[in-house]
């Protein structure tokens, strides 16, 4: 009874944006038109989207970049929580220089490693000249530039996990940790039979917010490589700016973004789902052994 | 079954001393116990036998090797903890068989002790359940389940059966006691209920703030107390405690309070004549009176009179405190009219009212 009024508040503060967004990309509408200007088109927009092999790439680009920059933040986030895990003197320290760089601004984060990766003047490429080596096209060549934008986001993102799992890690019933040393586990068995599972709610969690900010990166990418060379680092937030402001598709820039949203909301429902079987998986196990007996 | 010593065991946090110059020798196939009052540090003292607490000063050798400074799991040892540290994600099964499974063991011959154990705690039919499905008696029955099914060379227990109701608490007190007899191994069990330290302890170890105040048999503990906390804690009802002041009078030697005076017997004249005229505290164990009249009787008041059963707990007055009587019945005592009582000689306990030893 309370809740309805605030229940409807949060209904209208998070449907109307995506009312908004979901008519318009039934529009064809460009930036000097205001919405009621703009044409009725129907599913143009998104039959559009389907032929069109640029979004396409630019999908499979952020699908790549997503899964290859979540998994390796986990496990270095994750390594890196496991190995601080303990009370020694100056730790605190350590562990507040560990999450700096996720509180410098994205764009910062873009400027500073496309200046670091740079040709001539960067610190790579300056340091494997001394040492003799030849120098690497990180951000001109398609496949590095890749590689690159993918390191930064990890240098960027793998102290959000850290945190993360750290917190994790120190509220676990420090006496079934000791329970499995009494009962002979190794430090490597304690993190994998204790330690990982009894952190899993937090670590979907944490995948699950990480996917999502994964698949929105824009910034850093943006101040990098500008989606270049080619259509090789065009992640699908990047591709939606450039439809919306140099195309002046705004239209079409609304169906990318709801293709997007489309494919998050999927992406955690799959993540729910999968937890929720697996729940109601081991019930039935258990209820089947039960009426064994 | 290796014999457990402690030689000058010391654990303090930071500037809090905890365990004070600990030394206790545990025979082989031995069930120790260790009571004391809460916060005396017994779990301490067996988290530091177990390895999970690191140790400050002495040292702790476990058939004759120094584990002082060994991971648990290099000792050879299985523990009840006293919060019962299941494992929230495994079932009881998983729970139970953990450290078959770290150790490779057969599954045939993993279900079949976890079965027996299972049996034997009255657990077979939660097997398939979680930690969290199950009552605070039937966890603490996993945790014990857990050190049993394993083959360690030693157990370790705390309070192990604290949560559980009177009837299932006799019954797994006894079954812990034959078990014990069957498979003579080291055991080390931590209690503040002194009738589990009695029944099922070979040794028992009493101690208070981290120091040990006696050690010996349920009987030496209850015969000759060392001191006055040891006489108060053993027992139960617990001993009534009196100023008094030792006397002689016509070559016999009195125990004197306030309006009564106790004879005590000759034998023991030599070894207290040196505190003759001294005050002292007297100890009166409840069960070491008796109806009867005689020379050295005592008329006492019955203020309240509890009938349970073959035995009678009696409220009485002397020497201007409130002491208690028990005695066997096989009717109800009635309250109001006072009673002639003797009491046996061994159940007076003398001590000094300073050093509050036994003398
Ligand atoms: N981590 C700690 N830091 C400081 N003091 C501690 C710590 N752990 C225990 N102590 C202190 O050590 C003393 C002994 O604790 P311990 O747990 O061994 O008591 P216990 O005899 O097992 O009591 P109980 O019967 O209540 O379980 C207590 O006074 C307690 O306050
Ligand atoms: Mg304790």
């Amino acid at each position: 009874m309370f809740l309805a009024p605030a229940a409807a508040i949060l209904a209208i503060a998070l449907l109307y944006p995506i009312g908004y967004m979901i008519y318009a990309s039934f529009l064809d509408w460009n930036p000097s038109q205001r919405i009621g200007e703009a044409d009725w088109v129907g599913m143009r927009n998104y039959l559009k989207l389907l032929n069109d092999a640029a979004f396409w790439e630019s999908t499979w680009v952020t699908v790549r970049f997503a899964s290859i920059v979540v998994t390796l933040e986990m496990i270095f986030g994750v390594g890196l929580a496991m190995i601080l895990d303990r009370n020694l003197r100056g730790m605190s320290i350590l562990r507040t220089i560990f999450i700096l760089p996720m509180m410098i601004a994205p764009i910062v984060v873009g400027l500073m490693w496309r200046y670091m990766y740079h040709p001539q003047v960067g610190i790579f490429n300056r340091t494997l000249k001394s040492l003799g080596f030849d120098t690497i096209p990180f951000l001109s060549e398609s496949n590095w530039a890749f590689a690159s934008v993918i390191i930064a986001d990890i240098w960027q993102w793998t102290p959000f996990i850290f945190i993360l799992s750290l917190a994790a890690l120190q509220s676990l019933p420090q006496s079934a940790i000791e329970a499995s040393r009494i009962d002979g586990a190794s430090g490597w068995q304690q993190v994998l039979y204790i330690k990982l599972p009894l952190m899993l709610p937090v670590l979907i969690v944490t995948v699950l917010l990480r996917l999502i900010d994964a698949f929105k990166v824009l910034e850093v990418i943006l101040v990098m490589t500008n989606g270049g060379p080619g259509l090789s680092t065009e992640v699908l937030a990047l591709r939606i700016s450039r439809t919306a402001s140099e195309f002046r598709e705004l239209g079409e820039a609304a169906a990318m973004s709801n293709a997007l949203l489309f494919l998050l909301m999927l992406l955690t429902v799959i993540m729910f789902g999968y937890t929720k079987l697996q729940e109601k998986r081991a019930a039935k196990l258990r209820q089947a052994a039960q009426e064994e007996i | 079954m290796p014999k457990i010593e402690l030689t000058n065991l010391q654990k303090s946090y930071g500037a809090v001393s905890v365990i004070d110059g600990l030394n206790l020798t545990m025979e082989d196939g031995e069930f120790t116990v260790l009571v004391g009052p809460s916060g005396c540090g017994k779990s301490t003292t067996l988290r530091m036998i177990a390895g999970l607490e690191t140790v400050t000063g002495g040292e702790i050798r476990i058939g004759g090797r120094d584990v002082t400074h060994l991971e648990p799991k290099e000792r050879d040892l299985a523990l009840v903890f006293q919060d019962y540290a299941l494992y929230p994600h495994m079932n009881v099964a998983k729970n139970m068989s953990f450290a078959l499974r770290l150790a490779r063991y057969d599954k045939s011959k993993i279900n079949s002790r976890v079965n027996e154990v299972a049996e034997m705690l009255g657990l077979t039919e939660y097997l398939n359940r979680k930690p969290a499905e199950l009552s605070g008696g039937q966890r603490q029955r996993v945790a014990m389940g857990r050190a049993l099914v394993r083959d360690a060379s030693t157990f370790l227990f705390d309070e192990p059966l604290s949560n559980l109701d009177a009837k299932l608490r006799a019954q797994m007190r006894a079954e812990l006691a034959l078990m014990s007899k069957r498979i003579q191994k080291n055991m080390v069990y931590v209690t503040h209920d002194q009738v589990e330290a009695m029944t099922l302890g070979d040794r028992i170890v009493v101690m208070k703030s981290g120091k040990i105040m006696q050690v010996g048999t349920p009987e030496e503990l209850y015969r000759s107390p060392a001191n006055l906390f040891v006489a108060g804690f053993i027992g139960s009802p617990t001993m009534n405690f009196l100023d008094g002041e030792l006397f002689e009078e016509n070559g016999r030697l009195f125990a004197k309070g306030n309006g009564f005076a106790l004879p005590l017997p000759d034998k023991r004249k030599a070894e207290l004549a040196t505190h003759t005229g001294r005050k002292i505290i007297i100890g009166l164990r409840p069960g070491n009176f008796f109806m009867g009249n005689g020379e050295n009787a005592l008329e006492l008041p019955i203020i309240l009179s509890e009938y349970i059963g073959a035995q009678s707990v009696l409220m009485s007055e002397l020497g201007g405190q409130t002491i208690t009587i028990e005695v066997s019945s096989e009717a109800p005592i009635p309250s109001g009219a006072p009673m002639e009582f003797l009491i046996e000689e061994e159940g007076i306990h003398l001590f000094d009212s300073k050093t509050e030893e036994a003398l």
